[in-house]
């Protein structure tokens, strides 16, 4: 308990100095340059503790709690025994599959329970005058980030290099960018940020590192990051892809007429 | 009374950080249950950490709709409708910066960072070495930010259209993955994703369409976007340019 409380008080400390500056940032801004009270002030205060507590929560749970799941799952699932290899049979990468469809169901699942997406996806639907459904848009993301964190964990397994497929990535936003509403294009670009959220981020770095551990031959300082990398690529290319699909489709239908 | 609705109101917030984390669980336990058929290690621990997590997510949050989302719109309001150049700009660098700084998942992966850099033999292993060289990487992850929200700021006074700064970044992301060193590459690419999860995208988001609302001829629903772009981009060369100074 003594050890809890102790570890409690100097992550608390240290979440008081990262906060610091968004402090100094309303203090100066408000009171100096606007030159105007700060408004709700208890409520504010109030809002900091919570904030400070919060975090430092967070960061005991993440280390007790998300990391060990995605180094434990990493773990489990990519064992030798797991597979069933014989001894000093080595694994193609094949073996691995469940590896895979462990990282596309983590992907889809908390993507399509992510509010932030469904906040972009309201606004796509407002944007484009209706032609963009909020679930379809939902429902593609989704399947786009499933589909990047298993080709995320085939990466790490087979050892290739990250920026290859950061490249070909770039080239079909590139493309689509050409070719998509020009109004929805600021709208997708955003939308790479809003799939990573909190949890997912230390769950899914924890299960990359751990996985190139695990993986003969692959090297956890080179190999071991780079999902959430794909995890931001593919919202991006689903929103854009989804976006002229549903233009086209509409353009069609008003020529059939 | 007051009590009483203060209590619903409590679990109702928690039922809600509970909903968020229930797809990760589902999967998870499956996992576990069909496919591994093991017990789970530590199980004990780890559900004691869900319970940190979910309980310090949720007043997180809370905390940030009391206090800084609201004062930080209004803000970002009131400094768009003055009209200040320069207080604008510093203003725009000074948000990206202290909220990335303050970034939960930021933190995470710095730390996993500075971990396997040690572990692999391209830092030392003293704790002294891990602390600065996580401390580092954020601060460097949140000057970029910084910039980037300064540019997002400026392309949204002058109209610049927000493609051909994407497609620059990108060829400058590539040629700083020439010249950066291995190690770093990964990292700086997750970097991207990173920055942009809980405090930022929504201040930063207000701060975007409060700028087109003031601005003439400007569609906060058009122009108010984009912001979030930058941000995902410039870390990444940042990073990369942080992982020259360390490992070269």
């Amino acid at each position: 308990m003594i050890n809890f409380l102790l570890d409690f008080f100097t992550i608390l400390f240290y979440t008081m100095l990262d906060v610091l500056p968004i402090i100094l940032l309303i203090v100066f801004f408000q009171l100096l340059v606007l030159k105007q009270p700060i408004p709700h002030l208890k409520r504010v205060l109030l809002g900091g503790i919570y904030v400070v507590l919060g975090l430092a929560l967070f960061l005991m749970g993440l280390e007790k709690a998300l990391f060990p799941i995605g180094e434990i799952m990493a773990n489990q699932l990519a064992s030798p025994s797991f597979l069933g290899l014989e001894d000093n049979a080595s694994a193609n990468w094949t073996d691995y599959y469940w590896i895979y469809i462990f990282a596309a169901s983590i992907g889809f699942s908390t993507t399509i329970a992510e509010p932030s997406l469904i906040a972009v996806a309201i606004k796509a639907k407002q944007v484009s005058a209706g032609t963009i459904s909020v679930n379809g848009l939902r429902i593609t993301v989704a399947i786009g980030v499933a589909f990047a964190l298993a080709l995320g964990t085939f990466r790490i397994i087979t050892g290739l290099p990250l920026y290859l497929f950061i490249l070909v990535g770039y080239i079909v936003v590139i493309i689509q960018t050409i070719f998509a509403p020009k109004d929805l294009i600021a709208l997708a670009y955003d939308s790479g940020g809003v799939t990573t959220s909190t949890v997912t981020v230390p769950l899914v770095t924890a299960l990359g590192l751990e996985l190139s551990g695990v993986v003969p031959g692959s090297n956890p300082a080179i190999d071991g990051f780079g999902l959430i990398a794909f995890a931001s690529l593919f919202p991006i290319i689903s929103v854009l892809g989804y976006s002229q699909f549903m233009f086209l489709k509409n353009k069609m239908s008003h020529i059939k007429k | 009374m007051l009590i009483k609705t203060n209590i619903q109101l409590f679990f109702k917030k928690i039922k809600t950080a509970f909903l968020d984390l229930l797809p990760i669980i589902l999967v998870i336990v499956f996992f576990q249950a069909v496919v591994i058929q093991q017990t789970f290690p530590q199980i004990g621990e780890v559900l004691a950490g869900v319970l940190l997590v979910v309980f310090g997510l949720m007043l997180f949050i809370e905390g940030l709709e009391m206090g800084l989302f609201p004062i930080g719109e209004a803000m970002a309001y009131a400094l768009a409708k003055k009209g200040s150049l320069f207080w604008l700009l510093l203003f725009a660098f000074a948000l990206g910066f202290s909220t990335t700084i303050a970034e939960p998942a930021l933190l995470a992966i710095a730390k996993e960072a500075a971990k396997i850099s040690s572990e692999a033999g391209l830092i030392n292993s003293d704790a002294e070495t891990l602390k600065s060289y996580a401390l580092g990487l954020r601060i460097s992850v949140a000057i970029s930010v910084g910039f980037a929200i300064l540019i997002g700021v400026l392309r949204i006074l002058k109209g610049w259209p927000l493609y051909y700064l994407i497609i620059g970044g990108y060829v400058i992301v590539m040629l700083m993955t020439i010249i950066a060193p291995q190690e770093i590459i990964g990292l700086a690419y997750d970097a991207g994703g990173v920055t942009t999860s809980t405090i930022t995208v929504p201040l930063v988001t207000a701060l975007g369409v409060g700028l087109a609302n003031v601005i003439k001829g400007r569609s906060p629903l058009l122009d108010g976007f984009g912001l979030i772009a930058f941000a995902s981009l410039l870390p990444m060369i940042f990073v990369m340019g942080y992982g020259l100074f360390w490992f070269k």
